[in-house]
């Protein structure tokens, strides 16, 4: 048997050199491949016309300038919406859809992990078993609800099934089972705190990270989100429909490409690095049981 | 005191006894009216815009429906012309279970290595790291910066690094020559697939008790090879079966990276998949019935590799 080493009364796990080294070759070869075409797609953007022209294309920039960010603006000229109304609309649908989503999912997640309701096994089996297919095969009879409720090119149409979206509920349901004290609850309830109080006033507030982990997903789904099946108008089209017309422009709209796709990336990557610990701390508790 | 005890007094929970298993049940669903009317909302949309639709697209799936004439039911045949009798669906079955097969485990197997490497790394560095692994799956439509990078002139870079090493003299098609845009497709997927399993195994890695892992040490776990083999992996069972379903589910679903890259359809329907033909027959021929039996399938096989992977992953360690 190996033997034991200890440091300051506490045991030190066992690390070979060659294991360190192997894991670090890992590593970094696979982040620089995760990492180069974000990083690229950063500097194309400060890039001035001259410099983004240039052969073999370099991985520095030498003279920095936010040209292409203003030129953003007007990338879109052929179309008779103003680039902002783009931005406006996926900040709408963002913003209202997560918030949708947050408040339906998370009463809905209380509801089944902290009331003893028949049908809740049922209903949670169900939002599981939806994480286990993609919502493509739902999108035929969607449209068709759609036209029959005449929310075919309205905003409704993308916002509404947001707020149903399961995977932040899903999430924060398994949260709440292991970080809400049961015990808690039931003396609110003796207190005679109806259950939408107790929701809000004492389970609410434990349990942060599953709120901002459901903000996270949602946010970031509907924020990425582009054309739309059911969105014809151009003014309800969304920021990222506006960047994929840009950056399939062409060589000529290159680096205005590259800067809406900064804009694009770096909203989500904000959100979430605002949020990492605490939807890491939501993750610890991810699992498929009921 | 004696208003609260007499708001309480409802909704303690009725005995079980001296009725029938549904009389219990009707009570207890009257006791809880307020749990029902609190998760309304959200079961409200849930079912009308995915359970509801799967089931009708199951229903409609045995029918022919052209959205102006009423339904009528025909049984198999939709099934029978997408087996028989359309060759760019057998096509696309076969590259969609390419897609998968590749994309789900590799993307799977990368996250949890790559969540185990991170682990150790001291806390600051490792939320940069988790950053730089996690942020392609969050940031949209970055990823058109690959079809930058394969263009098909002597610009794209991929191009320009072949043709100034000598390995090439003409730049290559990448996007028109059927043998490269699969693994290419399939390269870009894996490149934006560190998603929600990947967070999943970080979080479930931080989560395992330090103290097991001195008593391993003491136990005589030599390495951390062992370490992550019995220890590590029994402690993150709940993680390694989320993480498979968001896995296999996200490599049925990297349909609109193919568009993005390839186009609608791709040459010669060389990375046609199941949701594009879904897609075609649906949003674009409006042939409800044949499209719904496409959508029948596709969710089948989603289901059932679930499933199967499941299964199988929850035998290991027992």
């Amino acid at each position: 048997m190996a033997r034991l080493r200890t440091r300051n009364h506490k045991v030190v796990l066992s690390r070979s050199a060659g294991g360190d080294i192997g894991i670090s070759i890992f590593l970094i070869i696979f982040g620089l491949f995760m990492f180069i075409p974000m990083y690229y797609v950063i500097i194309q953007s400060l890039k001035p016309m001259d410099e983004l022209w240039q052969y073999p294309p370099r991985f520095y920039v030498v003279h920095m300038t936010f040209q292409n960010f203003a030129d953003m603006f007007n990338a879109m000229s052929d179309s008779w919406v103003p680039f902002s109304r783009y931005i406006f609309n996926t900040v709408l649908i963002s913003v209202v859809g997560t918030f949708g989503n947050l408040v339906c999912g998370s009463l809905a997640a209380y509801t089944i992990s902290k009331i003893k309701f028949p049908g809740r096994t049922a209903l949670f089996r169900l939002v599981r078993l939806s994480l286990m297919f993609h919502t493509t095969v739902a999108s035929i009879v969607n449209y068709m609800t759609m036209s029959r409720l005449g929310w075919i090119d309205t905003y409704l149409a993308v916002i509404i099934p947001a707020w149903g979206s399961t995977l932040g509920m899903f999430l924060m349901k398994q949260f709440m089972e292991g970080n809400i004290s049961d015990a808690v609850l039931e003396s609110a309830r003796l207190d005679g705190s109806s259950e939408l109080r107790t929701y809000w006033t004492i389970a609410m507030p434990m349990v942060k990270p599953g709120w901002l982990t459901l903000i996270v997903y949602s946010f970031k789904d509907l924020w990425n989100m582009g054309s739309s099946t059911y969105i014809m108008s151009e003014q309800l089209k969304t920021f990222n429909y506006a960047v994929q017309q840009i950056v399939s422009g062409g060589v000529a709209r290159a680096g205005v490409g590259c800067a809406a796709s900064v804009v694009m990336m770096l909203v989500p990557i904000a959100v979430f690095v605002f949020s990492q610990s605490q939807v890491v701390e939501t993750m610890a508790t991810s699992g498929m049981k009921d | 005191m004696s208003d609260n005890a007499k708001a309480a007094a409802p909704r303690k929970p009725v005995a079980r006894k001296d009725m029938t298993r549904w009389q219990w049940t009707w009570k207890e669903m009257k006791r809880n009216y307020a749990a029902y009317l609190m998760c309304a909302p959200f079961f409200l949309i849930f079912f009308t815009f995915t359970v509801g639709p799967v089931v009708l697209s199951i229903y409609y799936s045995f029918t022919v429906f052209n959205l102006i004439q009423p339904e009528h039911f025909v049984w198999l045949e939709n099934y029978m012309r997408l087996i028989f009798d359309d060759d760019t669906f057998l096509k696309a079955i076969e590259n969609t279970l390419i897609f998968a097969v590749v994309t789900g485990p590799v993307s799977y197997l990368l996250s949890l290595v790559t969540a185990w490497f991170i682990n150790e790394l001291a806390p600051k560095i490792r939320a940069v790291v988790t950053l730089i692994f996690y942020a392609p799956s969050i940031s949209g439509g970055v990823y058109l910066i690959w079809k930058v990078a394969f263009d098909g002139d002597e610009y794209g870079y991929v191009n320009s690094l072949l043709m100034r090493y000598g390995i090439e003299t003409q730049p290559i098609l990448f996007f028109q020559n059927a043998t490269y845009v699969m693994p290419i497709c399939i390269v870009v997927a894996l490149w934006t697939s560190l998603g929600v399993a990947f967070l999943s195994f970080i979080g479930g890695l931080q989560a395992v008790d330090k103290a097991q892992y001195e008593a391993g040490a003491v136990d005589g776990i030599r390495n951390r090879w062992q370490e992550f083999w019995y220890i590590t992996l029994p402690n993150m069972k709940q993680q390694l079966l989320f993480g498979a379903v968001m896995s296999i589910t996200q490599s049925f679903g990297f349909g609109d990276i193919v568009t993005a890259l390839a186009g609608f359809p791709s040459v010669n329907y060389c990375a046609w998949t199941i949701v594009h033909h879904l897609q075609d027959y649906g949003g674009q021929r409006f042939e409800v019935g044949y499209a719904s039996a496409i959508a029948t399938i596709l969710f089948a096989i989603m289901i059932g590799s679930n499933m199967l992977v499941n299964k199988i992953l929850s035998k290991v360690g027992q």
